[in-house]
């Protein structure tokens, strides 16, 4: 196996390594590809190409973050000197820390303070900085204005159960009025990562907690997790389609952009093409913070966003830092921000007219955005993809009807101990 | 006397010369790696540590193993794969090697046709079945609303009722082909005369079918048996193309990879994949036990 590894490495590097010219050197950078971000990526990466005089290619990876992830951690493991830069999802910095370089080494304390403390610190690992916030995330309420004002609602739901009340009469409206396909409520019910993110908010808004405490205790088996899970099964097939339980983001905007949809949870990257010149409902929709879990519940947004990192094993390390650099500079975030609704990760962003003018939400939303719930990435360390496959699973055998949240909820609780064992 | 055991000595040992190259292959190819997953499966170690740290656990992930649910499930989902499918395909495959075995104009044809499920890789063909099956757009709901045989579109891949089944199907669309084939072959080794004397006889069709067809198709059948319940028992791609690691389908090698690959966890998944081999193994002496029971 190893030796298997080493003629691997070797043909790479053969293959690769001979790009170097004099004029500069060729990077390879990983993006994703959802919406509009290879796109943007790639337009990104070759300006700084441009400016700098170095090449750049572009990866572009698996759409659901659970397989890009796996991805990323073939390469890595191999030691694979392929990709100089990886586009890193906000829960892996203590997963994949091992194979990034410490950018303390490379940027001043200067540029770090300039990004949100809260992001820098997620993306810190045992003091080594591993990698500069590109976008952050955070889980949104997407409803139809003019579907609520048709309806009589003066305002989005605060409550879930407003809101399933609101999606249940649009939908019967909708329906008798001759659109037969039409759903109240869309959201990522696939068994994957983005099932923790919905589910966690669920959680999160009936005050049940985050599945493991910040001490790194379990406390995902409580009253409260329990009705909001069970809360959400009832909306598979009433309000929600059934085929909900294999939505990820792309789905769940498919229906929603085509004008089937009353309500959607999603991430901000689908305002912009909501508001796109050839969208159905161009206009038609705005976004808001999701519904709290009843009156004694609070709102809750799960905490997404992407960074870059760039891989030990790369043979431009300097070159790569630089790109890192320009990517998540003041102008190119802004840049992304006007034209992809991607939230920057620079608070003077928020600030920026332009930006304001573009995603009014950004500013109206700011405190949700950094007040958004971590994922427990943090306390689980290494074992947070085993923990969130676990709380996925768990929820999803609830949503598609196998099993009552109460049981699934005590099964995880067992289950997670195990995956525990004597430490995070 | 002495000649004779000298020249069976010769002959030994030209067999041994001749078998050397492909032993010399399974050593590296099979043996090296199952040693390798042996000793790993007593070591807890990370795929995400740099460098690797493996800390000796002893019995620790075994004893995890019996305990584990998923495990379970996962050996539960192969044993219904494997029955049904295999089933399934017996009896279609041997059906349709009946019917090209007859003689009929476009036989050639048939014969080619009905290998072209076979021929599609697995990756293709279960990305394909997946969009055929999709609640909103699939081509399967389509047809069945339009017969009027569902009143709602089924979520075929993510309703635990239907996922597995939905597997199932396409697994046997796919391999029933490779099963008639092999099944074909058989058939077409019985001679034509004891059909043609048992004819003169008096014996009707169905008497000829269970009393020369299948006592000489055994053997063939057999073999058929042995290749396609081992193949099923280590069922991954089409599992794991249209439905992931969801746990109403998983089976246990798209267990093992969740563990080796999505969670790194080395030791451990190097402990699941010795229990498949030990399962399939077990499969295999058996097997082989009772062919040479029937063959002498």
């Amino acid at each position: 196996m190893k030796a298997l590894k080493y003629v691997a490495i070797a043909a790479l590097s053969v293959a690769f390594g001979s790009a170097t010219s004099a004029q500069g050197v060729t990077l390879r950078i990983s993006c994703g590809a959802v919406g509009q971000e290879l796109e943007l990526c790639t337009e990104g990466a070759q300006a700084w190409a441009d400016k700098t005089g170095n090449k750049v290619e572009v990866v572009s990876t698996p759409n659901s973050t659970t397989d890009r992830l796996a991805l990323y951690q073939q390469q890595l493991a191999a030691g694979s000197s392929d990709i100089d830069v990886y586009q890193i999802d906000v829960i892996w910095p203590g997963i994949l820390s091992d194979f990034f370089i410490d950018l303390n080494d490379y940027v001043s304390s200067d540029l770090v303070a300039k990004f949100f403390p809260r992001i820098v610190a997620a993306n810190t690992v045992d003091g080594r900085l591993v990698a500069l916030p590109w976008f952050t995330d955070a889980g949104l309420l997407y409803y139809r204005t003019d579907l609520l004002k048709k309806y009589g609602y003066a305002k989005p739901p605060t409550t879930w159960d407003e809101l399933e009340q609101m999606a249940a009469k649009i939908q019967a409206g909708e329906r008798k009025a001759g659109n037969g396909s039409f759903w109240g409520f869309v959201f990522q019910g696939k068994a994957y990562e983005g099932l923790t993110c919905d589910a966690l908010e669920w959680v999160f808004s009936h005050k049940g907690g985050t599945i493991v405490d910040q001490d790194g205790n379990i406390t995902i088996n409580n009253p409260n997790a329990v009705k909001a899970i069970q809360q959400a099964a009832g909306w598979v097939g009433k309000i929600a389609p059934p085929g909900v339980t294999s939505y990820q983001e792309e789905e769940a905007r498919g229906v929603w952009q085509a004008g089937n949809a009353a309500f959607m949870r999603n991430w901000p990257y689908a305002y912009s093409l909501g508001n796109s010149a050839d969208s159905p409902i161009k206009g038609k929709f705005d976004v808001t913070v999701l519904p709290k879990g009843g009156a004694e519940g609070q709102h809750a947004a799960t905490l997404g966003g992407w960074q870059l990192a760039v891989s030990r094993f790369s043979k431009h390390p300097k070159e790569a830092v630089d790109l890192i650099v320009y990517l998540t500079g003041y102008e190119e975030q802004k840049r992304r921000a006007i034209k992809g609704s991607f939230l920057p990760t620079r608070p003077a962003l928020y600030k920026d007219a332009d930006v304001l003018a573009a995603n009014p939400f950004m500013g109206k939303l700011y405190d949700v955005f950094v007040n958004a719930v971590p994922r427990p990435s943090a306390q689980t360390k290494q074992k947070y993809n085993q923990v969130s496959s676990a709380f996925w699973t768990a929820v999803h055998n609830v949503l598609v009807g196998q099993t009552d949240a109460a049981t699934s909820l005590r099964m995880l609780e067992q289950q997670l101990k195990r995956i525990k064992g004597k430490g995070w | 006397m002495i000649q004779r055991s000298r020249l069976a000595a010769r002959r030994t040992r030209t067999a041994w010369l001749f078998l050397l190259p492909s032993l010399l292959v399974l050593l590296v190819a099979a043996a090296y790696p199952l040693w390798r997953t042996f000793q790993l499966s007593f070591y807890q170690v990370s795929i995400l540590q740099f460098p690797l740290q493996p800390e000796w656990v002893g019995f620790d992930n075994y004893r995890f193993l019996l305990a584990d649910p998923y495990w379970r499930v996962s050996l539960k989902n192969t044993a219904v794969f494997t029955v049904v499918s295999v089933a399934l395909e017996t009896v279609l495959g041997l059906g349709i090697a009946l019917a090209v075995n007859a003689r009929f104009a476009g036989r050639g044809l048939m014969r080619t046709a009905m290998l072209v499920p076979w021929a599609i890789p697995t990756v293709v063909s279960a990305q394909m079945w997946r969009w055929m099956y999709n609640d909103v757009y699939g081509v399967v709901n389509d047809l069945l609303l339009r017969a009027h045989l569902i009143a709602q579109p089924l979520a075929w891949l993510s309703d635990p009722h239907l996922a597995l089944p939905g597997v199932i199907a396409v697994d046997v669309w796919k391999t029933t082909p490779f099963m008639a084939l092999l099944l074909l072959a058989g058939l077409q080794s019985i001679p034509d005369e004891l059909y043609e004397a048992s004819t003169v006889d008096g014996a009707s069709g169905w008497q000829q079918f269970w009393r020369i067809t299948l006592p000489l198709l055994k053997p063939a059948l057999l073999v058929a048996l042995i290749f396609r319940t081992l193949d099923a028992l280590r069922v991954f791609d089409v599992i794991y193309v249209m439905t992931g690691t969801n746990p109403t389908t998983m089976s246990m090698s798209v267990y093992a990879r969740q563990q080796l690959v999505d969670f790194g966890a080395l030791g451990y998944g190097s402990a699941v994949s010795m229990g498949i081999f030990l399962i399939i193994a077990l499969f295999a002496a058996a097997y082989l036990v009772s062919l040479r029971v029937e063959l002498d």
